[in-house]
């Protein structure tokens, strides 16, 4: 009937973006050279991060030193595919943390509903209603900087962001007869959220994980900027940035190199995010 | 009749890129004042004919060969600026669904004067003026104040209606109707046939009518174009086509029309004690001033290997009993057993062996089956949940109640995504079976597919109900197939059963007028029908069914 064929003619409509875009191909390419420097990077240079290798502070570029020396004399290249790990890791745990409480929240909202909804949703409101850098200063200040406490404000800072997009997802789903039928037959709550639910959200989610990955990313570096992120000797993007400032001076670009390397990974994760909705991947929701 | 409106000439439509043509050959012509309907299954290329007189193919499709000329335009090689001119103003279109077709932010009139809008061919307050003239000759109630209405405030059958004046607002000479009546019940969809035929009587345009149901086509058409996979199996004026066509596939239409509702089947002679039984039960919606009583004191015997019917319009209470079945909706009074013993009201409180052994099919299968689960999946999550099979058991059993429900082994690896309506349909039914139920039942399960896959699942239900003497519940609104198989008929109005009995009495012999009225709604090839059913219509009084339809939220 007519009536069937009119998701088919909305999805030849897509069909032309769907080929492999340069977009998507160099912005994938970028984040997988940071995934592999991440990995593999500290094995394969020739010198620790925190090594001191030159006795000038700012050194140019050398043949054992492609990118030159830090404020200290190390070499700044190490330290950048070293602080490449721990801000990857650190934001990507922080990330699934977000998720795993907002997703799980949001989904038991939406299916719940009543007071527990309402709580919740108040919670969250007071959650979003306070400037999470403050919230980051004021926790990390009262129980002392550690990429544990990092991940952790980290991900409390973005679930309450994340709880609403989960909830508002799952409620457009709550009301189909497909979840009625689970709860009908007895299914268990865990069931009905994880077995039902949440394949369904998962193409929306995941676009969502990719973006709040890169919103992670920056708020710990403005974390480490001031000074608050991962302590020295060890460093991230953003504490490189710090560290390196008084370079600029001098014309060093020490403190450029961790700038780049942030703007590349969010840059890249959101294209990629853009790239995907629009080809469709988080259109498929509901059939 | 005047001169030719429209003609379309060796039409071919084909995939953009090659391949075989969708639409191959296809050549009638309209005169003003006329109605042709195109007729056909999904699939028959009847919607792409219609759309090709507005100088649409769906995207991925095009024009290959033969024109559309409408009022001496060829709208296949029409530019977007001739295309834009033409379209609202010359041709009109009507769509299926009026509810997806509606924007739900905007007032109805708003929506209605936009052609006139867009075309500047009146001002804002002759545009309103016209579009209330419009209500009023559509019997619209309320015709100056109906219009600040929004989406939700109008039933479904008045939605039709504004469509429709959306389409003749401009005077076009030529609307395009594509099935606009098929998403409707069958009380509302004789009031909008006759709306169409009397608003179609005084216009000086043509009509292009696509649908699949025969009988509607019987009441509207002065020509009649028959269509199979893409070509003109035969056209000619109504009358001949349904009185003395000349080709098989024709006759096969007409045969099977025919023979619908006949095999009564006899009534098993010792009858096994009921399994589910309802007892006075009333159902209830709101509280305080605005309570409504949407079920009042039915009750309802299931016999194991016996189909009982409930039938009714939209808004009767139908699905909210059974809903109550089930403990979706918990009862006011009344009480619900099974094999005797009294059930818990709401479902959380039955146990899980009862759950089990009552068993909902819900209505439609697009919502009802996880699209992220395979048909396994959907299974086998039954198969585990009330029996704890093991995996090599499930798939053993997902394989059987494949089979059961005529469908192929391969299909327990597909996503719902990937079936066709009727397959849903089938794994929807399977699910139900899956618990191995004492109880099965269904809401309105045929309702969104084809007359030919509906029958298919139909018969399925009866036979599964037979061979595996299973207890069946069937709330339909398609009187002519419960006919066929059920072996009690409830007929519920208001929430109350009206009327019940054999089938076969209560068809022939209808004591109560509403069941002389649904009756008559269903449509028959006769020419006379759509007047005798507007006759019994007047006899009950005032129009219900869109009063009713304003009170119940459908389900």
């Amino acid at each position: 009937m007519s009536t069937t064929t009119a998701p088919t003619g909305l999805l030849r409509w897509r069909l032309p973006l769907r080929r492999p875009s340069l977009v998507a191909a160099v912005a994938g390419g970028i984040l997988a050279f940071w995934i592999g420097a991440a990995l593999l990077g500290p094995a394969l240079l020739p010198h620790s991060p925190i090594d001191f290798i030159s006795d000038d502070s700012f050194a140019a570029p050398t043949a054992v030193a492609w990118l030159g020396t830090d404020y200290l004399g190390r070499d700044l290249l190490a330290r950048l595919i070293s602080a490449a790990r721990s801000t990857l890791l650190i934001s990507f745990l922080a990330t699934l943390g977000a998720h795993l409480i907002g997703d799980t929240l949001g989904i038991l909202a939406a299916l719940r509903g009543g007071w527990l909804a309402a709580g919740l949703e108040r919670g969250a409101e007071v959650m979003l209603s306070l400037p999470k850098l403050i919230v980051g200063l004021v926790v990390i200040a009262l129980v002392g900087p550690s990429a544990t406490v990092l991940v952790l404000v980290t991900a409390g800072v973005y679930a309450a962001t994340v709880f609403r997009i989960a909830r508002a997802i799952a409620l457009d789903l709550v009301g189909l007869d497909y979840i009625r039928a689970a709860r009908l037959r007895g299914e268990s709550m865990g069931w009905v959220m994880f077995g039902e639910l949440l394949p369904n959200m998962l193409p929306l989610l995941a676009a969502d994980f990719a973006l709040r990955m890169s919103f992670s990313i920056l708020f710990m570096s403005n974390l480490s900027f001031l000074g608050l992120g991962v302590q020295p000797p060890m460093a991230d993007w953003g504490g490189l940035v710090r560290e390196n400032l008084e370079g600029l001076a001098s014309g060093s670009l020490a403190a450029v190199y961790p700038t780049l390397a942030i703007a590349s990974v969010t840059i890249s994760l959101n294209l990629l995010v853009d790239r995907w909705g629009s080809s469709g991947g988080a259109g498929e929701m509901r059939t | 009749m005047s001169g030719e409106l429209v003609r379309v000439e060796r039409l071919t439509i084909g995939l953009r890129n090659g391949g075989p043509a969708i639409v191959q050959d296809v050549s009638f012509s309209a005169a003003e004042g006329e109605i042709v309907a195109l007729i056909g299954e999904s699939g028959s290329g009847k919607t792409t004919v219609s759309l090709a007189a507005l100088g649409h193919v769906r995207p991925g499709l095009a024009f290959r060969t033969g024109s559309v000329q409408v009022d001496g335009v060829d709208m296949t090689r029409a530019g977007a600026a001739d295309l834009r001119r033409m379209r609202g103003r010359i041709v009109a279109y009507v769509a299926q669904s009026a509810a997806a077709a509606f924007n739900p932010a905007f007032r109805l009139s708003a929506q209605i004067t936009e052609p006139a809008r867009l075309h500047r061919s009146r001002s804002r307050p002759a545009a309103r003026a016209a579009a209330v003239e419009l209500y009023r000759r559509l019997e619209l109630p309320e015709p100056e104040k109906i219009g600040e209405r929004f989406v939700h405030e109008v039933s479904g059958g008045q939605l039709q209606r504004f469509m429709l004046a959306m389409a003749m607002i401009e005077q076009p000479r030529l609307i395009v109707f594509d099935e606009p009546t098929s998403a409707l019940d069958p009380t509302t969809q004789v009031e909008v046939l006759a709306t169409i035929r009397a608003a179609m009587r005084g216009q000086q345009a043509a009509a292009i009518f696509v649908s699949h149901d025969l009988p509607v086509v019987a009441q509207l058409a002065d020509r009649i174009v028959v269509m199979r996979r893409g070509r003109v199996v035969e056209q000619g004026p109504a009358r001949a086509i349904l009185e003395a066509p000349t080709q098989d596939y024709t006759r096969s239409l007409l045969e099977a029309l025919r023979q619908r509702g006949q095999d009564t089947p006899p009534r098993a002679a010792t009858r096994l004690a009921p399994v589910l039984e309802a007892k006075t039960v009333s159902v209830g919606f709101g509280r305080g001033n605005s309570a409504f009583l949407a079920v009042d004191r039915a009750s309802l015997t299931v016999r194991p290997g016996e189909i009982v019917a409930v039938v009714g319009e939209s808004g009767s209470g139908k699905t909210t009993l059974a809903h109550s079945l089930v403990g979706l909706h918990a009862p006011l009074t009344g009480s619900i057993l099974l094999d005797g013993v009294p059930l818990a009201d709401r479902f959380q409180r039955r146990s899980r062996d009862e759950r089990r052994r009552v068993q909902m099919v819900f209505q439609s299968a697009d919502t009802a089956l996880n699209p992220g689960h395979t048909v396994g999946q959907i299974l086998g999550r039954v198969l585990k949940l009330y029996f704890n099979m093991d995996r090599p058991a499930r798939a053993a059993r997902v394989r059987e109640l494949l089979g059961l429900v005529h469908l192929r082994p391969e299909h327990a690896d597909s996503k719902p995504g990937q079936l066709s309506g009727g397959e849903k349909h089938r794994v929807n039914l399977a699910r139900a079976l899956a618990a191995a139920p004492d109880v099965l039942i269904c809401d309105e399960v045929t309702s969104a597919l084809d007359t030919i896959i509906a029958e298919g699942v139909m018969r399925l239900i009866a036979t599964l109900c037979r061979e595996r003497k299973l207890g069946i519940v069937l709330i339909c609104h398609d009187l002519t197939a419960v006919a066929g198989m059920a072996d009690e008929v409830k007929v519920m109005r208001h929430g109350m059963v009206v009327e019940e009995g054999q089938p076969g009495a209560v068809f022939r012999k209808p004591q109560h007028p509403y069941t002389r009225m649904l009756i008559s709604s269903v449509p028959q090839l006769r020419a006379g029908w759509l007047d005798e059913a507007l006759a019994v219509r007047q006899g009950l009084g005032a129009s219900t069914s869109s009063f009713l339809e304003l009170m119940e939220p459908s389900e």
